[in-house]
């Protein structure tokens, strides 16, 4: 991961993508989120989103799996050019979070990550505190989810 | 079971639900498919962050309250779905064999105007340890069926 001093605002990475199959969608909603539209395609079809649709908390969830494989994948290629590796802190919070359309059973959303703001944090020297803005798009080309989060990222140093 | 509607959320504490068991073993899983940071995975890492000990992912914490508001109320309310989260606040780490409880809160019903035969519920859902101590803080809307349309939908 990098340090506060090397994130710019406006700075983006596609970090990935994920296909919610029905099966995926079932197994998240059973555990967590077990409302009639995403547990079985009749229910989903007779609701408003027309269809088998995935929880948001799972949309959210797999957003999360892939920002984190690909800061990983950022620490291994800094690791191997032999620089200094950042551990970011964990995150306070998040707001804004938008569930703009559903997903649904077979879409595939792809997932972008934009540095918003940057700030010094005031309780915690050597911390700076960032703000990125986390959005998904499906197969069509529509947003469907879209979130501000917080992080807290270490100065160099 | 009567089915909740529109009508049956009004300002003010809607009630409280749990309490809900974490184990370590969930805390795990759920990190190792959707949050494999270290801070959630291992212990020894975990001790030396930020955290001070493995700690659940705010979004296991997260998605177990959508779980205690879908045993507590959700599951017989006339919902439609929610069209996000206004702020969600991680306060304190989620730890394994915490039991926790969620405090409801109403803080807004309102009539959709763009399909006025449902509402807008806002909740404040308050997530604590069994020490009293608050982990996490939420503020999300969702659509509920008026009774009108309710009557026509529910058998």
């Amino acid at each position: 991961m990098r340090f506060f001093e090397d994130m710019e605002v406006g700075q983006r990475r596609e970090v990935g993508s994920f296909t919610f199959t029905a099966e995926a969608i079932k197994k998240f909603a059973v555990q967590f989120d077990p409302q009639r539209f995403h547990l079985d395609e009749e229910e989903g079809r007779k609701s408003l989103f027309g269809g088998l649709a995935a929880s948001g908390w799972h949309v959210g969830s797999v957003c999360m799996s892939l920002l984190v494989a690909d800061a990983q994948r950022q620490m291994r290629e800094a690791t191997a050019r032999g620089e200094k590796i950042a551990v970011w802190g964990p995150s306070p919070g998040f707001r804004d979070l938008r569930w703009l359309k559903p997903v649904m059973a077979g879409d595939t959303i792809s997932f972008v990550s934009e540095v918003v703001s940057k700030r010094l944090s005031e309780s915690r020297p050597g911390w700076g505190i960032l703000e990125g803005r986390h959005t998904g798009t499906n197969q069509r080309g529509e947003l469907v989810y879209s979130l501000l989060a917080t992080a807290f990222v270490p100065r160099r140093g | 079971m009567t089915t909740l509607t529109f009508e049956d959320f009004a300002p003010g504490r809607f009630g409280s639900f749990g309490p809900r068991h974490v184990t370590r073993e969930e805390i795990l899983a759920f990190a190792a498919e959707f949050d494999p940071q270290p801070m959630h995975l291992d212990e020894a890492a975990a001790s030396r962050s930020m955290l001070k000990g493995l700690s659940g992912s705010g979004w296991h914490l997260c998605s177990l309250m959508m779980r205690m508001l879908c045993d507590g109320f959700v599951g017989r309310t006339a919902s439609l779905g929610s069209p996000g989260v206004n702020e969600v606040r991680w306060l304190a780490p989620l730890r394994p064999d915490d039991e926790l409880t969620l405090d409801v809160d109403v803080m807004e019903a309102r009539v959709s105007r763009s399909r006025p035969d449902t509402g807008i519920v806002t909740f404040r859902s308050t997530a604590r340890n069994a020490a009293g101590q608050a982990l996490c803080e939420m503020i999300s809307p969702m659509i509920i069926s008026r009774q009108a349309r309710a009557a026509t939908e529910m058998p």
